[in-house]
């Protein structure tokens, strides 16, 4: 059958993301050729290339395809860093300048994008993420340009996602059919809150009626593609404040949703506040209480949730986000901006986290002294990510998948890791964790606890990690 | 050369505690070259032993420099503060612990005196101390200060020298000060120790005013030691110091005969022998001389290696010649118990060996190997007071840069046993519990014993009304009750030890705006209602919490233990009962509830980095958890539940 299905009338050639089944073990089939997307030729050390035997969004062109965790598909993250304004919670990179360079820092972004993607060695760019401070702020021919930059180095199906985050301020109808117009296919408001009294609160500029407009506007542009962001857990929010304002945002929203709890950040006004005592600090068990109550709500509106923080109803996930969770490669392109990926144009063998340089004007002397603001890069063990894969898996609705865990850890198979006696099989007995032979996941009832959970799992992790280690003798090569 | 260098060395720790001390090396290298003193000019008759005696900060080491200046015996310059004082610890808290002594010479009406100063521990926990350093005297000088006049503390010295028969010297200290009231503590002296108003000095020893005067009563009303050259070696070790080249240095007091360089001699205590390196006298450094005769006050160096080999209060005699040992001889007994432990496992050997050093000059803290699940391998230290605890604790940190864990302080209890089967198992009828775990059931014993204390309380009498319901709280009976003038209060109460231990003087100060003083002396053992309580988590027992209290305060005790616990102890996935009980008796409980949420809203770009180190930092924290049952317990939890509460 065909991977490019339509859904909600929007073409999705990487709905289920660049992964196929492979593996290293007897069952593979070997066959011979190099990837078609990466024309790796099967040199990535402990790979084999193998047939296509599962669901794999290329099914449509059979052909030997690596599909590894080091298979250069990505999804590209760039950060444009202005605000007009600073909210009180938020402790990102961003800066409140008078006037910017918005052609010098284009030109910069769309340089490092192709930096980086080359040095990646992206064949293939599967979602596109624009996010800040306030991409919306930007203009739509910046937009355009950084999705014509990644397309001229890397194949950028045209149904690729390509999600914009935007504030209710900045998302008057003609800048947001800019948007669309320069390849912009689903839209992140930042609603926050449906009054106005906690929009002053944490700080934001845009009013409760600015906020209602603007779902308006974008649902008209991004039907079923418009996500709306909530905060609740405010200081002095009441229970009911919250439902009333979940209730809401119900009746207004599209189809996707993400529900955050405030988190009290060091360096921002709300938290100093709440540390002076001018305001209080909201109490444990409320905040259980409302993130319990809002999963309720949700579910009883339709609405699936597919991560901790996320929901979505007829299918309108993101799928940047699930990459993300999946612990798939991305490149981040801005300041201040994060990346994992294998930089093979430097002779790189293993993933790096890379961060870029916060500062944009520091920034953009990097970019254009040599072509990239890379700030920090450290190279991740196998160990390293697999930890990511748990700590980020764990999070979604489906798990860490067995064929996701044996991309990263080919000796150590999730059973193997987490199916002997331990920390995993308490917390199974106990009913937060389900391990079967689909994935290891958080039942609804021990996804609230994950933070709880994910040290005792770590632990045994490392425990078998080491034990195979051993056993292998100190490593037997595994290509 | 070598010589120099290797004094130069031995005397680090001295110029460590004085700034700017290039001169004072000077003059102690010069000193070497001197000629030897020859102490056969000093006979009996021109003789003076005495002490100085003072409550806190009222001028005793101060008096002691200017004495030592006016004497010729250091120089006089600004820098001269309390040169006494060795160790930073007694700078720092204007307390003397170690005593230190000196000789000085000084010429009155024509005649070469040599006056002995021998300085005492200003503080009761240093009792048996201080009563073996005026054991070698025959007069003290007790200073009382114009202002603050007398102290407990004053008290208890004044006790201490009138039962040793001394001639005793009131000075009035501090008169300069602007509300320096001498004539009320002049009269406040002979209320209580019914001396003649006519007969104090006063003093500032701050100006060095009359302190001419003070000599010339120190050579005109204290006696001269009572003793003959003629008679066989006896000399008393009153105190001893550790040195790192030269072994053992003890201060001695000589009462008869003389001593020399080869002098073979045995000790009274332990009955071995010694051959003498090297005697001399105290200015107040050691200064050589050839001998050292009946009635003067010096140092011997005989190869002693340990300070237990130099016990003070033990009598030293010839080799053959026996003497009739110097009566007051008792071994250095704790009063109170603390265990110490290394913050870190890793440092244990450091720990131990400059808790090797640090015993090495205080033989009278008692060190037995300990250990607790909760904080590792340690020590359980006696010392003889909490004020002893203290300044060890302090002296570890200071001099050793060692930073340790001292656990709340326990007293030592007793249990007359009744079960045949215990006695036999003991070989003794009562027994000493020191530690918790060793408390026999109440079933096999006749009777449980507590130390007791007598305390000697001086307040204003506006916070009488106070201090007597502090008192009260802490089941303590009165005694006495005595007006010392109009204003001042005398009061004497019976303290079960263990309710003074932790933060009686701490309550005492704060309720009194300070003005109150305290000071306390053995007073033997009495009849208690002794229990054990256990700390219990979600059921199970926590052995390191167990503790040994009064009946009356278990309720009170297991509250304030299970609340501290409860914020030590984090939020886990279920609940967590915290439980203080008595055998099968709950006698209090907190209860920790089970997390609910705690997953973190956001987790996009670079969270993820921050994230997985703190979630890796929790994992390798599992490992350092202490599990009781289910429940993990950082360690940091009962080192804040067992740590003394710092001071507020």
């Amino acid at each position: 059958g065909s991977g490019a299905r339509l859904r909600g009338g929007v073409p999705l050639v990487a709905a289920a993301g660049w992964y196929c089944w492979y593996s290293w073990g007897a069952a593979a089939t070997r066959t011979s050729g190099c990837c078609r997307l990466c024309a790796c030729k099967g040199q990535h050390p402990g790979v084999r290339l193998v047939g296509i035997r599962g669901p794999c969004a290329v099914r449509a062109e059979p052909g030997p395809f690596c599909g590894t965790a080091v298979c250069p598909t990505d999804t590209l993250c760039p950060q444009w860093p202005y605000c007009r304004k600073h909210c009180s919670y938020c402790s990102f990179n961003k800066y409140v300048v008078p006037a910017v360079d918005e052609a010098a820092v284009r030109a910069c972004l769309v340089r490092e994008a192709q930096t980086l993607l080359r040095l990646g060695h992206v064949r293939s760019v599967t979602s596109v993420f624009f996010g800040g401070g306030t991409p919306s702020l930007a203009a739509p021919r910046t937009i355009a340009a950084v999705l014509e930059a990644a397309a001229e180095v890397a194949y950028l199906p045209a149904g690729a996602e390509v999600t914009l985050e935007a504030n209710p301020g900045s998302a008057d109808p003609a800048r947001l059919s800019g948007f669309r117009a320069a390849g912009v296919n689903r839209l992140s408001l930042g609603v926050q809150s449906l009054d106005d009294a906690e929009l002053r609160l944490l700080g934001r500029e845009h009013t409760a009626a600015e906020a209602r407009a603007a779902v308006e506007a974008a649902r008209q542009l991004f039907p079923g593609r418009t996500s709306l962001d909530l905060i609740f857990g405010l200081p002095g929010q009441s229970h009911e404040a919250w439902a009333r304002g979940l209730e809401a945002a119900l009746g207004l929203c599209d189809d996707h949703l993400a529900l955050y709890q405030l988190t009290l950040e060091r360096g921002t006004a709300l938290e100093a506040q709440v540390r002076r005592g001018a305001l209080p600090e909201p109490p444990e068990e409320l905040l259980a209480d409302m993130y319990l109550s809002a999963r309720t709500a949700l579910a009883a509106a339709g609405f699936h949730q597919y991560e901790v923080s996320n929901f979505a109803r007829k299918g309108a996930r993101s799928t940047h986000n699930l990459s993300y969770w999946r612990a798939e490669q991305y490149v981040g392109v801005g300041p201040g901006a994060h990346g994992r990926f294998v930089p093979w144009g430097e002779g790189g063998r293993q993933r790096e986290a890379r961060v870029q340089t916060p500062h944009p004007d520091a920034w953009m002397r990097e970019v254009r002294s040599c072509g990239h603001g890379t700030r920090r890069r450290a190279a991740l063990s196998p160990l390293d990510q697999l930890q990511e894969v748990l700590a980020l898996g764990l999070r979604t609705d489906e798990g860490v998948t067995q064929q996701r865990w044996g991309l990263f850890s080919p000796r150590l198979s999730l059973e193997a890791a987490f199916g002997a006696p331990g920390e995993a099989r308490e917390l199974q007995e106990r009913g937060w964790l389900r391990l079967n032979g689909r994935a290891l996941r958080c039942t609804p009832a021990g996804l609230p606890l994950l933070d709880s959970l994910l040290p005792a799992l770590l632990c045994q992790l490392r425990r078998r990690w080491n034990a195979v280690q051993e056993e292998d003798g100190g490593g037997r090569d595994s290509r | 050369m070598h010589l120099l260098e290797k004094n130069y060395f031995s005397l680090k720790g001295f110029v460590r505690l004085h700034t700017g001390t290039v001169s004072v090396v000077c003059e102690k290298k010069l000193s070497l070259f001197q000629e030897k003193i020859d102490m056969s000019a000093y006979p009996v008759e021109s003789i003076r032993n005495f002490s100085i005696i003072a409550h806190v900060d009222h001028g005793k080491s101060t008096l002691a420099d200017r004495l030592l200046e006016i004497t010729g015996t250091i120089a006089k310059t600004d820098r001269n503060k309390q040169v006494l004082d060795k160790l930073q610890v007694e700078r720092e808290r204007g307390i003397t612990v170690k005593a230190q002594s000196a000789s000085l010479f000084y010429n009155y009406k024509g005649v070469n005196y040599l006056l002995n100063l021998i300085d005492t521990p200003g503080h009761v926990d240093f009792n048996y101390e201080v009563s073996r350093s005026l054991s070698a005297c025959q007069g003290v000088l007790l200073v009382v200060d114009a202002n603050e006049g007398i102290q407990a503390q004053t008290v208890a010295n004044f006790y201490l020298a009138f039962e040793a028969q001394l001639a005793i010297i009131p000075v009035i200290n501090k008169i300069d000060l602007k509300n320096a009231d001498p004539e009320r503590v002049e009269k406040q002296i002979e209320k209580l120790f019914d001396i003649p108003v006519n007969e104090c000095i006063r003093i500032s020893a701050k100006q060095g005013t009359n302190i001419d005067k003070v000599l010339e009563k120190v050579i005109e009303k204290i006696p001269p030691p009572q003793c003959n050259t003629t008679d066989p070696l006896k000399a008393l070790v009153f105190d001893s110091t550790f040195d790192h080249y030269r072994g053992v240095v003890a201060n001695i007091a000589v009462f008869g005969g003389e001593i020399q360089k080869g002098h073979r001699i045995v000790s009274a205590h332990t009955n071995k022998r010694y051959e003498v390196n090297e005697v001399g006298i105290l200015t107040p450094n050691e200064q050589p001389t050839h001998k050292l005769y009946a009635g003067q006050v010096g140092y011997l160096i005989a190869g002693m290696k340990e300070v237990t080999e130099a016990q003070i209060g033990d009598t030293l005699f010839m080799y053959k010649q026996p003497v009739e040992p110097l009566p007051g001889f008792k071994s250095a007994k704790p009063m109170v118990f603390a265990g110490m432990y290394p913050v870190d496992q890793t440092e244990y050997n450091n720990l131990k060996s400059a808790l090797e050093r640090l015993t090495l000059n205080d033989s009278s803290v008692t060190v037995h190997r300990d250990s607790s699940l909760a904080l590792g391998a340690g020590w359980r230290l006696g010392f003889l007071g909490l004020l002893h605890m203290e300044v060890f604790n302090q002296r570890l940190e200071q001099e050793y840069n060692t930073s340790v864990i001292l656990t709340a302080p326990t007293v030592p209890y007793k249990a007359v046993l009744s079960s045949a089967k215990l006695i036999k198992e003991h070989g003794k009828s009562e027994i000493t519990i020191i530690n918790p775990a060793q408390f026999p059931d109440k079933h096999s014993v006749s009777e449980y014993l507590e130390p007791t204390v007598l305390g000697t309380i001086i307040t204003p009498q506006e916070y009488i009304g106070k201090i007597i319901v502090l008192c009260q709280d802490r089941r303590a009976v009165q005694k006495e009750m005595l007006y010392i003038d109009e204003h001042r209060v005398m009061l004497k109460y019976l303290f079960p030890l263990n309710e003074i231990v932790v933060d009686f003087y701490d309550a005492l100060k704060s309720l009194s705006s300070g003005y109150a003083s305290f000071d306390y002396e053995d007073a033997g053992y009495q009849a208690a209602d002794l229990i054990k309580m256990d700390i219990l988590i979600n059921g199970n027992p926590v052995e390191e919490l167990s503790t040994i209290i009064h009946n009356d305060k278990a309720y009170a005790t297991g509250k304030y233990l299970c609340e501290r616990l409860k914020d030590a102890i984090p939020r886990q996935l279920f609940e967590i009962a915290i439980q203080a009980a008595i055998g099968k008796k709950i006698i209090a409980r907190e209860t920790l509830k089970a997390y609910r949420k705690n997953v973190v809203a956001k987790c996009y770009g670079g969270d993820i980095t921050r994230r997985m180190k703190l979630l890796k930092r929790q994992a390798e924290g599992k490992k350092l958890m202490r599990k009781i049952g289910n429940v993990e317990v950082p360690r940091d939890a009962f080192i804040r539940v067992l740590k003394r509460q710092p001071e507020k």
